[in-house]
């Protein structure tokens, strides 16, 4: 699966506040740090901002910090403002509408959606701290 | 950190009843005699093979505030010795307390001690409470796809 790549900024970024409670992140910090673009990653957070996943704090020393609970809010809370993930009936009006066999590859296509939302929607921002983690420690093993 | 600190023991024929009971409040489903089936089949196999643990809270009473059952499972379609992790439920007055994680872990340490490096579940993709918490104690996606076929 291919995430858009709005959405993977959006889960990075997420994923440093998560690492950082006790301050605030600004956006040059968190772009540098995964060698992304600040204007793209400034319109990201500003969608975040408005989901109330984060909150800016202005002023010196002022940055963005997490205003979710990481045990409850997942990927899919996160790429669902970003990007559509296959909705049934998508290709509702693509070439073949209507026949047996759009119907059968709906069916299909449908199993993927589905099993894509409910990986994304049962994963949490700390279960993703947790798999970071493991990462790291097979990588330095 | 857990507001109870939950026993652990295996289960007792004296358990059943309200396992059934716990069961029956979550599913809405009397199972009684498929939960009493299932301790003499694991009680006759006896750990690892079969397991079923409960979690008691730490008073006279013995509340029942949870239970597990687990199983090793070898050779199913050529998958090498697992953990099965069959059913599992904590009472909802209970939750949030790391009674689910206690099970787990116990249930965990049974396989490991048996020699099994995997342990394995199967839950709904639209049921996202056990969803969440196996994937908060680290499951993730088995190189199996469960699949089924409409027979009626």
């Amino acid at each position: 699966m291919k995430l858009q790549i709005a959405s993977r900024l959006a889960i990075y970024a997420v994923l440093e506040l998560v690492a950082n409670p006790d301050r605030q992140m600004t956006v040059t910090e968190i772009s540098n740090k995964f060698g992304i673009s600040t204007h793209h990653l400034a319109k990201v957070m500003h969608t975040l901002g408005r989901a109330g996943l984060v909150r800016s704090v202005r002023g010196a020393g002022g940055g963005y910090q997490l205003s979710s609970n990481a045990r409850r809010t997942t990927l899919l809370d996160i790429v669902e403002l970003f990007e559509e993930l296959g909705p049934p009936g998508a290709d509702s009006n693509g070439p073949g509408h209507g026949s047996d066999e759009a119907a059968a590859l709906d069916l299909v296509l449908r199993e993927i959606d589905d099993s894509a939302r409910a990986t994304l929607g049962s994963i949490t921002l700390e279960t993703m701290r947790n798999i970071i983690q493991r990462t790291r420690t097979r990588a330095t093993q | 950190m857990p507001a109870v600190q939950p026993l652990i023991r295996p289960a007792r024929r004296g358990d059943i009843p309200a396992v059934t009971a716990l069961d029956a409040q979550i599913t809405g489903i009397d199972k009684a005699t498929h939960w009493q089936d299932l301790y003499e089949q694991k009680s006759k196999a006896g750990p690892p093979a079969g397991v079923f643990l409960v979690a008691t809270a730490p008073n006279a009473g013995e509340q029942l505030l949870g239970f597990i059952v687990g199983e090793i499972r070898a050779w199913e379609f050529g998958s090498t010795p697992c953990g099965w992790v069959y059913a599992m439920s904590v009472s909802p007055d209970a939750r949030l307390q790391g009674v689910a994680a206690a099970l787990l872990d116990t249930l965990a340490e049974t396989f490991r001690k048996a020699g099994v490096s995997k342990m394995r579940t199967m839950v709904a993709r639209d049921n996202p409470l056990p969803l969440l918490f196996f994937r908060g104690e680290g499951m993730m996606a088995g190189p199996y796809i469960q699949l089924e076929k409409d027979l009626l």
